[in-house]
């Protein structure tokens, strides 16, 4: 370090520079901008005040059904939707693994042919940028109510999650491993089944688990459009006012995303 | 090359007898829990109405084409609306979230046996309910309106951003947290000055994420009745007119490409 010039007063207030945005033009540019944006966006809210005050006995009530659960008096279509629920989420995320595995293969660039690749990149996308809400919309008019649309719903979503996950995985691999088992004079299938798959499988196992933590969240939300499950039964519990049933219903999916989040990482500390 | 180890295979298997039995085990029952869980699921299902699905769909998809494009100007101030339930929401979920994150993060907690474990409930009890239901419940509490997607989007997105946050604050370097405590700076100044600037890209990198993922969430909150796109989708979708569904999902589409443009590039910018 060259010796600098001795200042002829030392600063007595240090100031942070900034991290972000250090140009100082272009930071007040940005923050005046953002302010604007925020009177501009807060100005659109209309706010009923008086609906909100009376709003506010209901929500109490709410808050007292969640505290004093009800489970009991409407147990039957609580239980009914909750099978739903269950069963849709095991079936579609059985289905989502069986149908992603051999399109996350043909995304994976090192494995698959440029037209295969392209093919299954596209199904990814399509499968990627619709909400799954959207998608049960769809599916509800085509199949009609209830948990096969359900089932399809969240097995479309599955693919785009895992067979994405997947690829990214595959492409990672470690190359001296395939290139290892390829020397021997293996096919193709050997290549993937002997280089590819033990590298992969821990993972494949670990994210099948989180999705399947998933599908259990997001049946809860697409009964609320008619593909079944125990988000139909909350949507007709709130249209009720029955508060208590409500509370019942939420800290029922609370309590099994808990036990399916508590398992699913135990299960995948034990297999990595 | 042929050298015969005693007591050796005569071909190599992957796996040793136990362990392969084991596996066939597990599958079996993976394959029984499925077929059990498809024929309580499907006690309901009308299979016609499932035959019928191709025809249905070709139906649908004729009604869809070509797309009402004038719809189109009646769709500009949901989406604004939209964007700014989703802004707004985020800065309510950020505003809660970050307290929320160093309540819980072990090295920042005031109390692990006390305090920790309370921040840790409002975690799961945000992440584990959607923002539709959160929505579904504030419109039947504070009446449908903007207010109440913002308020469901707030609520969800505090479990993501401060679980996100507070596993960045427990992964800073201690070391300068030690150096800025050893000159004698206060607990909220070791804070300002150790802690905030380790974990400030992380931090941003979280709320634009989680931002990206709002504007797709926000795009249905309608639905229930909180705003936005959803109510036009909504009614669209009970006068049955398709063509006017298919131009609402471009608008959603298109909106959804270009959030997720933004957060990309501004993640890349910050990270």
């Amino acid at each position: 370090m060259a010796l600098e010039p001795v200042a002829q007063s030392y600063p007595t207030r240090w100031k942070r520079p900034p991290v972000l945005l250090t140009h100082p033009l272009w930071r007040k540019i940005i923050l005046l901008g953002g302010l604007v944006y925020l009177v501009l966006a807060i100005q659109t809210v209309e706010v009923d005040w008086q609906r909100v005050y009376l709003g506010l006995e209901r929500g109490w009530r709410f808050v007292q059904g969640f505290l004093v659960p009800d489970f009991t008096s409407r147990w039957n279509d609580i239980y009914a939707g909750l099978m739903e629920s269950l069963t849709m989420t095991v079936t579609s995320t059985v289905a989502g693994i069986l149908i992603s595995v051999p399109i996350g293969i043909g995304a994976a660039r090192n494995l698959a042919p440029a037209p295969v690749y392209l093919a299954c990149r596209g199904i990814i996308t399509v499968s990627r940028s619709f909400q799954e809400v959207i998608i049960a919309i769809l599916l509800v008019a085509m199949f009609g109510f209830g948990p096969f649309a359900g089932f399809l719903t969240l097995a479309f979503a599955t693919i785009g999650f895992l067979s994405k996950l997947l690829a990214e995985e595959i492409e990672d691999c470690d190359r001296s491993q395939i290139e290892a088992i390829r020397a021997t004079g293996a096919s193709w299938w050997q290549v993937v089944n002997y280089a590819v798959q033990p590298q992969v499988m821990p993972r494949l196992v670990g994210l099948s688990l989180y999705r399947l933590d998933i599908n259990f969240r997001e049946s809860a939300v697409i009964g609320i459009v008619g593909a079944g499950g125990i988000g139909a039964t909350l949507n007709t519990a709130i249209d009720r006012y029955e508060y208590d049933s409500a509370g019942a219903v939420l800290i029922i999916i609370i309590a099994i995303v808990l036990v399916v989040e508590y398992s699913s990482s135990y299960i995948r500390r034990w297999v990595q | 090359m042929n050298t015969q180890v005693p007591g050796a295979q005569s071909s190599w298997q992957f796996r040793t007898p136990k362990q392969t039995l084991l596996r066939w085990v597990g599958w079996f029952w993976l394959v029984v829990l499925t077929v059990f869980c498809w024929q309580v699921m499907n006690e309901n299902t009308i299979w016609a109405f499932v035959s019928d699905a191709p025809d249905q769909a070709a139906d649908i998809g004729h009604r869809m084409f070509p797309p009402a494009w004038s719809y189109i100007n009646n769709l500009w101030e949901p989406l604004w609306d939209t964007i700014n339930i989703a802004t707004l929401g985020t800065l309510l979920g950020i505003l809660i979230a970050v307290p929320v994150a160093f309540l819980a993060a072990t090295n920042t907690t005031p109390s692990t046996r006390f305090v920790r474990p309370l921040a840790l409930l409002i975690i799961v009890a945000s992440r584990s309910i959607n923002s539709l239901i959160w929505a579904l419940l504030l419109v039947a509490i504070i009446g449908p309106g903007l207010l109440a997607g913002i308020v469901a989007i707030g609520l969800r997105s505090i479990g993501f951003i401060a679980k996100l946050l507070y596993e960045a604050i427990e992964e800073i370097d201690d070391k300068q947290v030690e150096a800025v405590r050893a000159t004698g700076a206060s607990g909220a100044q070791v804070i300002d000055y150790a802690v905030v600037p380790q974990i400030l890209p992380a931090f941003w990198g979280i709320s634009v994420f989680r931002w990206d993922i709002n504007i797709r969430e926000s795009t249905i909150l309608g639905l229930v009745g909180a705003g936005g796109l959803g109510i036009q989708l909504n009614a669209s979708l009970s006068t049955l007119a398709w063509n006017q569904v298919a131009m609402i999902f471009i608008v959603i589409l298109g909106t959804v490409v270009i959030s997720e443009w933004v957060s990309a590039k501004v993640r890349e910018a910050v990270l």
